[in-house]
């Protein structure tokens, strides 16, 4: 077919412009004039993020597809492509005051925030693996060289060329079992795909199974689900702050939206051993993230681990299938809002030139610090799943749906990590409130956008934990939605 | 007509080579190139089931086109990244890159 | 192509190896070996080496040689275009330049950023 506007549907690619392309505006424009503050650079990109939040709103839920059928523009890649974006625009926000006293105030930053979110984009809207691959590596590369963004800081740098080793190997066994697949069934269009495997059969075709093990490797480790998690505590803990911040939501996001799409579309028929696979990856992350965490003693790496042990939980319900789509989308909402308050905290409160945060610099902060100190507190009982937070609701939701699927063992194993989770989170309130501090830590004063990220962050806790009833109905009906 | 399994052998050969050198290679230029090979194995899958499986269909060659480019830009990122801790340590070892471990 | 068709082939390269190696093994063997320092050197009648070869290069080619991949490798994305350009017409020509604009953010950034300069 030749190629015409129609075929393109440019108008359903407007988040996906909107997003590159004022990244490559402030490329250009700081290319130009470069002097001065980078501000501009950090409002052209909410601007960017904006347009694109926009869009996605205001479609509805039509199942249509967009640049001759790669991307899919229905409710499953709108919704999480919302999530996303939500991630991105308070990334943003975190990263400018921090940036301007680490004196790493660039605008390549913000430009590289937003690739990486066009990269994600492509992902949760994917219906091509081609598409799949070309996001995933967009988001990935901008990512290794967001992690080594504090040039002169050793510690940034050995993170990011890890990340960039163990990611292009990780993108190797993803790209060969997409070649796999594409073998088993002839074509790249995740739909068409879906129905070839259907017809097929699902007997004894090496190929395909091949193709979904080494998929499953390749995601496991974007994801750093256990035994592919070795990367992760170390690049976590040398990137810059707000950058693990994004990193840590942004790429679950996107490779969850993947996933679940390949789960849903694809794999439907291939359920009962992708699902066995990845209910054996979901006890090993839960359980291995969580014991490794309680023997941290630094904020930042013990996030690190606990991020590992989400995604475990996360997969709990994605095991299940098209039932737990919905439980994966809300759950992953809260964690946006969750994780990255929790890292806007480790980052107003550690030392300049310093990514670390030790214990024992919380202790007395509880009062020193009321109002940020019980944003922490909040989002660590939010991450721990106490009732009135959205950690609450989400896990509820992600168990039950592994309970309604016929995996209850697998959600009793789940409930009882939550229960070995909250000694660690726990710890962290309780030195916070009840120790005094040796040596008082020097805060500094923390910015007004950062701020602002930090209070829509705990609002979003509270509220999605609250009334969670209206942001389940759009999980609900924004995953019924499914281009198949 | 040489048959398609011979192709795949190939880059089933290709991909161990790789994993092997990403796995037992302690220089990071060496591990990056592992990574590389084994990126072009799954390439020449590619080509090999467009020509064998989904003849007609163009997707698998203007798929290897974008890994090309995809692999090249990792790999500058990646050089580029060596390069910045060989000038600061005077190593690519990835034994002796470790203020991370702990 | 059936594998026996290739039986010429690995003939050839029996005979190839064969012949090459009975001669080195002969003149090894029969020749006389007399070595003076002039016939150790890398070029007997050539220019005199000066230095060692593994010079350190400047980190500036470094820079441009990474700069060079990356823009040689997006021009692999106009062979495909150029073989049908003809039968794509005027909407692929569009889409093309749009391409080369993004590539050339990509460059003047370069340019600008001070990349391309030597000194």
């Amino acid at each position: 077919m030749l190629p015409t506007l129609s075929v393109l549907n440019l108008n359903g690619a407007v988040p996906q412009i909107a997003v590159a392309g004022a990244g490559m505006l402030i490329m250009l424009i700081d290319a130009l004039f470069h002097r001065g503050s980078r501000r501009w650079a950090a409002y052209l990109a909410l601007l960017g993020l904006a347009v694109a939040l926009a869009r996605v709103v205001e479609s509805g839920a039509s199942a249509e597809t967009i640049l001759d059928g790669a991307l899919a523009r229905d409710g499953l890649g709108m919704a999480f492509a919302l999530v996303l974006i939500v991630a991105a625009a308070l990334s943003v926000l975190v990263a400018m005051d921090y940036l301007r006293r680490e004196e790493h105030e660039r605008a390549e930053y913000y430009a590289l925030i937003l690739f990486a979110t066009a990269g994600g984009l492509a992902m949760a809207m994917a219906n091509d693996l081609v598409a799949v691959f070309i996001g995933l590596e967009t988001l990935s590369i901008s990512l290794y060289v967001l992690s080594a963004f504090f040039t002169g800081d050793a510690a940034s740098r050995e993170a990011a060329l890890k990340y960039l080793l163990l990611g292009a190997f990780a993108s190797a066994f993803f790209l060969y079992g997409i070649a796999l697949l594409y073998g088993a069934s002839g074509t790249t269009r995740l739909v068409e795909m879906g129905t070839a495997i259907r017809l097929a059969g699902t007997q004894a075709d090496p190929l395909l199974w091949g193709g979904v093990a080494l998929i499953i490797v390749g995601v496991g480790f974007k994801l750093a689900l256990v035994p592919f998690h070795s990367w992760a505590p170390d690049v976590y803990q040398g990137a810059p702050t707000s950058v693990t911040a994004f990193m840590s939501v942004a790429s679950k996001v996107a490779a969850f939206a993947a996933l679940v799409r390949l789960l849903v579309v694809v794999l439907a028929p291939a359920a009962p051993l992708t699902s066995a696979l990845l209910a054996l990856l979901a006890v090993l992350t839960m359980t291995v993230g969580n014991i490794l965490a309680l023997a941290q003693d630094e904020v930042k790496r013990l996030l690190a681990y606990s991020s590992i042990a989400q995604a475990g939980y996360i997969l709990v319900a994605a095991v299940a299938g098209e039932v737990g789509a919905a439980a994966v989308l809300f759950y992953l909402l809260g964690y946006a809002f969750t994780n990255l308050g929790a890292f806007a905290v480790v980052l107003a409160w550690s030392r300049r030139g310093e990514g670390r945060l030790p214990f024992s610099d919380l202790a007395g902060l509880g009062f020193r610090r009321p109002w940020t100190a019980a944003a922490l507190s909040l989002f660590l009982l939010s991450l721990t799943g106490m009732p009135l937070t959205v950690g609450f609701v989400g896990k509820l939701y992600l168990f039950g749906a592994a309970v309604q699927a016929g995996w209850t063992w697998l959600a009793i194993v789940a409930v009882l990590n939550s229960v070995v989770s909250a000694f660690y989170y726990l710890r962290l309130v309780v030195i916070m409130y009840m120790r005094e501090a040796e040596m008082p830590l020097a805060l500094q004063r923390a910015g007004l956008a950062l701020g602002v990220a930090l209070a829509v962050c705990a609002a979003g806790v509270i509220l999605l934990g609250l009334v969670p009833g209206v942001a389940l109905d759009w999980a609900r009906q924004a995953v019924a939605v499914v281009l198949s | 007509m040489i048959p398609l399994t011979w192709y795949l052998v190939l880059s089933a050969v290709l991909f161990c080579i790789g994993l092997y050198g990403v796995l037992a290679r302690r220089n990071a230029i060496a591990i990056l190139m592992g990574a590389e090979l084994m990126l072009n194995s799954a390439n020449i899958n590619l080509a090999a089931f467009e020509r064998y499986v989904a003849a007609g269909s163009v997707a698998g060659q203007v798929f290897v086109i974008f890994n090309i480019a995809v692999a090249a830009a990792e790999a500058a990122v990646g050089l580029a990244l060596i390069l910045a801790i060989y000038r600061s340590r005077d190593t690519v070892s990835v034994e002796e890159v470790d203020l991370l471990k702990g | 192509m059936v594998p026996a068709d290739f039986l010429p082939i690995l003939v050839l390269i029996i005979v190839a190896v064969g012949m090459s190696a009975i001669a080195i093994a002969l003149s090894a063997l029969l020749g006389p070996h007399k070595s003076t320092p002039t016939k150790l050197m890398p070029y007997e009648s050539g220019m005199v080496p000066v230095g060692d070869a593994r010079l350190r290069f400047s980190i500036r080619f470094f820079v441009v040689a990474i700069l060079f991949i990356l823009f040689d490798v997006e021009a692999i994305f106009f062979y495909p275009w150029a073989v049908y350009f003809r039968r794509l017409g005027l909407f692929a020509l569009i889409q093309i330049v749009v391409f080369v604009g993004i590539l050339f953010v990509g460059y003047f950034y370069a340019w600008r950023k001070g990349a391309l300069e030597w000194e």
